[in-house]
């Protein structure tokens, strides 16, 4: 049964992955570039949660609503001011840039919230389901964190497969020229993109707070970088990839903790990624790079 | 007025120049052909017209408007459709979703499907492979599906960039043929060719160009007649 609790809240965990990974394969598919202040992002929309409902007794509902909103306009100002004048510079000076950006974020808050951590409360107010006598528990956030990584996973990929702007993503990520010649506003679709994501980052904040209640400025970084761990896994620029990823990471990492040694865990979940990538290198569900004719 | 006039325009890329003052006129209802070798600028004459690569210097006047600094994503709208050099069909979505995207810009659902009716007439094949994804197709019949993509935009004149590149001869014929009907139906169609001989057979007019500058223009059949162009490009 303990095994089953595991698995389970392993499974929640990843949800969390999932949810935040999917706003780096969206990104990465459509604009081509890593954005590796997408961890920060998260951290950003935890402070403003944290500011409004713990400081100020805003309603949790609208708390959120406004980190959702707060976390969009940080994410497509970031992708303006920051991605865009780079648009046909070298990767790598994109991927520099990133770097730069979550730096930025990380010491901004560091100036504005100090180090201190802040104990952030659970917002998700379900009960816990109790089942076979008590012997297995599942937390309400567990619960809901993977019904809002199911919800988000087919709402994203219904979206992009039968809407006009969905198809026009597609476009530009295979081809923006050839979009640009059927009349997509190519930066107008990243920017987009970069507005989901960070929308998306916003919940996640919301879920991993309510998981790990300790808010500090570095909150983002590593739930960011397994995250692109899971993206990367899964398949980067793949929607079910970033989910299946996500979801295989936290089970790995929770029952890591649980049998093998909590302080490995991490290595053993970067351990199975460097093994996914050398039998399978655009990861599980990665599409093979096509040859051009 | 011609309906699209292009005037000293030129080109770099870079410090490379690459257009050095390029002056045509594409007149409603013509097929104009601008004919010349590898590396002589065709493709990135037509890129600039659509916008997907800035000018440096002169003038693209379309129905009378000046749209050299237009958005490149707005010129579709203006009634413009661009095929490009290699197809460049969307490999990852079915048929029906390329043809689709073709009539982005437009809003009436109706007039969509009309479009489509017509384009799936004229390509019978596109319409039996309509669910099937476009990297699956072959080089003709992709070829067929970025001529139907580009039609579905309803467009006033249609640029084609060798569309006959690397197709089989049959393949050639029927895409030349195709090009025939557009322009019988009223599309004005300028058409960028290596395939010098297939292109003057069909044009009204024709432009002659080597490395970014025009040589030569004139009557598409005096040209085919001309000794230079038939040494250098009819292999005669």
């Amino acid at each position: 049964m303990s095994f089953l609790s595991y698995f389970i809240n392993g499974i929640s965990l990843g949800s969390v992955y999932a949810i935040i990974a999917l706003g780096y394969t969206m990104v990465y598919g459509i604009a081509k570039m890593l954005n590796f202040a997408h961890g920060d992002v998260i951290m950003v929309g935890g402070y403003v949660i944290f500011q409004l409902v713990f400081a100020l007794g805003v309603h949790p509902f609208i708390g959120i609503l406004i980190a959702v909103i707060a976390c969009t306009v940080l994410g497509v100002t970031i992708e303006r001011l920051a991605y865009r004048p780079l648009r046909m510079a070298a990767p790598l000076a994109v991927l520099i840039t990133a770097i730069g950006v979550s730096y930025l974020l990380q010491n901004l808050a560091l100036l504005i919230f100090t180090s201190n951590p802040k104990s952030f409360q659970s917002l998700i107010n379900v009960p816990a389901l109790k089942l076979a006598d008590g012997a297995l528990v599942i937390s309400g956030e567990t619960m809901v964190t993977i019904v809002v990584g199911i919800v988000i996973v087919v709402v994203l990929s219904y979206f992009i497969r039968n809407t006009k702007s969905g198809r026009a993503m597609l476009a530009v990520s295979e081809d923006k020229g050839a979009a640009q010649l059927m009349g997509v506003n190519v930066n107008g679709t990243i920017a987009f993109t970069f507005a989901i994501g960070s929308a998306l980052a916003a919940i996640g904040s919301v879920l991993l707070c309510s998981a790990y209640p300790t808010l500090t400025p570095q909150t983002g970084a590593m739930p960011g970088i397994k995250a692109f761990v899971a993206a990367v896994f899964g398949g980067i620029g793949s929607i079910p990839g970033a989910m299946l990823g996500g979801i295989l990471l936290g089970v790995i990492e929770n029952l890591s903790k649980a049998y093998i040694s909590s302080q490995m865990a991490d290595a053993i979940v970067f351990g199975v990624l460097i093994l996914v990538l050398l039998v399978k290198p655009t990861g599980i569900l990665g599409k093979k790079i096509q040859e051009k004719v | 007025m011609a309906l699209l006039e292009v005037k000293d325009l030129h080109v770099s890329y870079g410090m490379i120049k690459a257009i050095h003052g390029v002056s045509f006129e594409v007149n409603q209802g013509e097929v104009i052909a601008l004919i010349g070798a590898n590396g002589a600028g065709k493709t990135t004459i037509l890129h600039t017209i659509t916008g997907l690569i800035p000018s440096t210097q002169g003038n693209i006047m379309f129905q009378g408007k000046d749209i050299t600094k237009t958005q490149g994503y707005k010129i579709v709208s203006l009634g413009m459709a661009h095929v490009p050099e290699g197809r460049r069909v969307f490999a990852q979505l079915s048929v029906y979703e390329n043809l689709i995207m073709g009539a982005y810009t437009r809003k009436d659902k109706d007039e969509i499907q009309e479009t489509l009716k017509k384009v799936y007439k004229r390509f019978p094949r596109l319409q039996e492979r309509r669910n099937q994804l476009a990297g699956t197709l072959s080089g003709g019949e992709q070829q067929m599906l970025a001529m139907g993509r580009a039609l579905m935009s309803h467009p006033q004149i249609i640029l084609m960039d060798e569309p006959s590149m690397g197709l089989s001869p049959i393949f050639v014929n029927e895409i030349f043929d195709i090009i025939k009907e557009v322009s019988a139906q009223g599309t004005t169609v300028l058409l960028v060719e290596q395939n010098a001989k297939k292109a003057l057979s069909i044009a009204n007019r024709a432009y002659v160009l080597e490395t970014g500058n025009i040589v030569l223009s004139g009557n598409a059949k005096e040209l085919m007649n001309n000794d230079s162009i038939k040494k250098a490009y009819l292999g005669e």
